[in-house]
């Protein structure tokens, strides 16, 4: 059991929210409060659009345990539109193949079960190709 | 400042030891090493392990180890850095002996990954990326270096079987190591052909985890007993570094800065350059880590540390012999006494004991342990007493 780990990190499991630096405009994600780029303190909240695209992927065949159930999974590395990168899986790709720079877009999925069938369940960010806008 | 020296080593086989314990293995290799150092007697013990708490359920190995290394009263403490544990404890050996305050030091390395299995493992190892924002999607250690090796790929035209090299000039290098786990050379159809683990990284493109200890008896030369270790290797530069835990977090994801500040850092101190050095232990848990570290340290410019296998560069006659005692792919990859295990290999090619695998001439190692893709790195420069 580990509600408290989970729980402290909602909003940026539900909203991808990290930080913006005051003092150069970076933009920070996951949240550090001190910005990598100036090294100034960063403490101002800033959602991010969560749009971005592909860096690097891969597929996990031989998952950790709490992931094995869902293996075959794919991992990559987002690019955010706003410049940070984060890891996260993709999701909802049905059969279509992933590339290198392909548009993607942040949705809330199931991430794992923790623990047994009495273990809280972990919701999270995970990335979908991006919907065509109508 | 007086010369610290390796003087003494001691290594157990690298495999799947069902029968032996963490500890037994641990003290195998503590009873070579100090009989090989002529009967030193250490007043610190430096341990490198990398996961002990998880694979074993067994933390505290500094005090474990000494009581039943029969060393109970000395100073020992367990050094942890992931897989570069080794090289961290190999690290904190030569600044007690090099401070004056410890005369002799023993540095062990050990790991006993068969205390678990498959999905345990898997968690086990993925406890060294960020729990908060990496291993919570489900990041395995191996995924990580596929998703560099994909991009590193992309980004530099590298063919299918790019890597190969890697895995052919390790196997090679392994079959007459007498502690490897696999000693037995394997063609580039066998490369080509193994399983797919984490696209694009095939089997062969990453290091068995098994168990192993090795370890290291450190003193000043003057201290050498008169029946002691007649070949005595000097610690020429010992250098660490740190960078971002988690990949996402770097500015440059292909460049391991860890690697080129630690080498950079153990060479000025050694006073040599690059072209002095005559063979290179890289951390090979996978090619593409091999690959970024010859770029990183200089061997090759950034994009092209790939060719340097395809191209016969790395191979024992070539121009910078690498895993020559067969890396982590051939020897196998014990946690953190890898580092440990780097050192003892590279102070038997110093000595000239290598046999079919002598590098000719050798006068300076660079041995190079990593934590994580890089997030820590510790080099030395062992150097040969003329």
């Amino acid at each position: 059991m580990e509600i408290p780990r989970h729980w402290r990190l909602k909003k940026q499991r539900y909203g991808l929210v990290g930080e913006v630096c005051p003092h150069c405009d970076h933009k920070i994600f996951p949240p550090r409060d001190v910005c990598p780029n100036c090294g100034d303190e960063a403490k101002e909240q800033f959602a991010f659009s969560g749009k971005g695209e592909v860096y690097s992927y891969t597929t996990v065949y031989e998952a950790p345990a709490g992931f094995d159930a869902n293996a075959p999974y794919t991992v990559a590395i987002v690019k955010l539109e706003e410049g940070p990168m984060l890891t996260a899986q993709l999701t909802d790709l049905n059969e279509q193949p992933i590339s290198i720079g392909m548009p993607v877009e942040m949705v809330t999925r199931k991430m794992r079960n923790d623990g047994d069938e009495r273990g809280v369940i972990v919701y999270g960010y995970k990335f979908r190709p991006r919907m065509a806008v109508a | 400042m007086t010369d610290v020296v390796i003087a003494g080593i001691g290594q157990t086989p690298v495999g799947e030891h069902w029968e032996i314990s963490l500890r037994d293995l641990a003290v195998d290799a503590i009873r070579d090493a100090l009989k090989d150092s002529g009967g030193l007697k250490p007043q610190a013990l430096f341990v490198g392990n990398m996961l002990a708490p998880n694979l074993s359920n067994q933390a505290h190995l500094g005090a474990l180890i000494a009581d039943f290394a029969g060393l109970t009263g000395i100073e020992a403490i367990t050094l942890e850095a992931s897989g570069a544990s080794g090289g961290a404890a190999l690290r904190q050996g030569y600044l007690s002996i090099a401070s004056g305050m410890v005369d002799v030091a023993l540095v062990i390395g050990v790991e006993k990954f068969t205390d678990k299995i498959g999905s345990d493992v898997e968690e086990a190892t993925a406890t060294e990326s960020d729990a908060d924002f990496e291993s919570i999607h489900g990041m395995t250690i191996g995924a990580q270096a596929a998703l560099l090796m994909k991009r590193y790929m992309h980004e530099n035209n590298v063919p299918e079987n790019g890597f190969a090299g890697f895995a052919l000039t390790a196997h090679a290098n392994g079959v007459a190591n007498k502690n490897a786990a696999f000693r037995k050379a394997i063609k580039a159809e066998t490369y080509a052909k193994s399983e797919m683990v984490s696209d694009p990284l095939k089997i062969f493109d990453m290091a068995p985890h098994l168990d192993g200890a090795a370890a290291l008896v450190l003193t000043r030369r003057e201290l050498i007993p008169a029946n002691g270790q007649s070949q005595p290797v000097k610690i020429a530069g010992s250098a660490a570094s740190s960078d971002t835990l988690a990949l996402h977090d770097r500015k440059d994801m292909l460049f391991f800065d860890t690697a080129q500040i630690s080498a950079g850092k153990a060479m000025k101190q050694a006073g040599i350059v690059l072209n002095q050095i005559n063979f290179f232990e890289y951390h090979d848990i996978f090619n593409i880590y091999a690959a970024l570290q010859l770029e990183a340290v200089g061997f090759a410019i950034k994009g092209k540390g790939w060719k340097l296998a395809e191209d016969g560069s790395i191979g024992l006659s070539g121009r910078i012999p690498c895993a020559t005692m067969g890396g982590m792919k051939a020897r196998g990859f014990a946690g953190g006494a890898s580092g440990v295990y780097q050192a003892v290999e590279a102070v038997i090619q110093l000595r000239g004991q290598a046999g079919a695998n002598q590098i000719a001439d050798a006068t300076y190692g660079l041995i190079q342990s990593l934590g994580g893709p890089a997030s820590t790195a510790v080099s030395h420069i062992l150097q040969k007493l003329g």
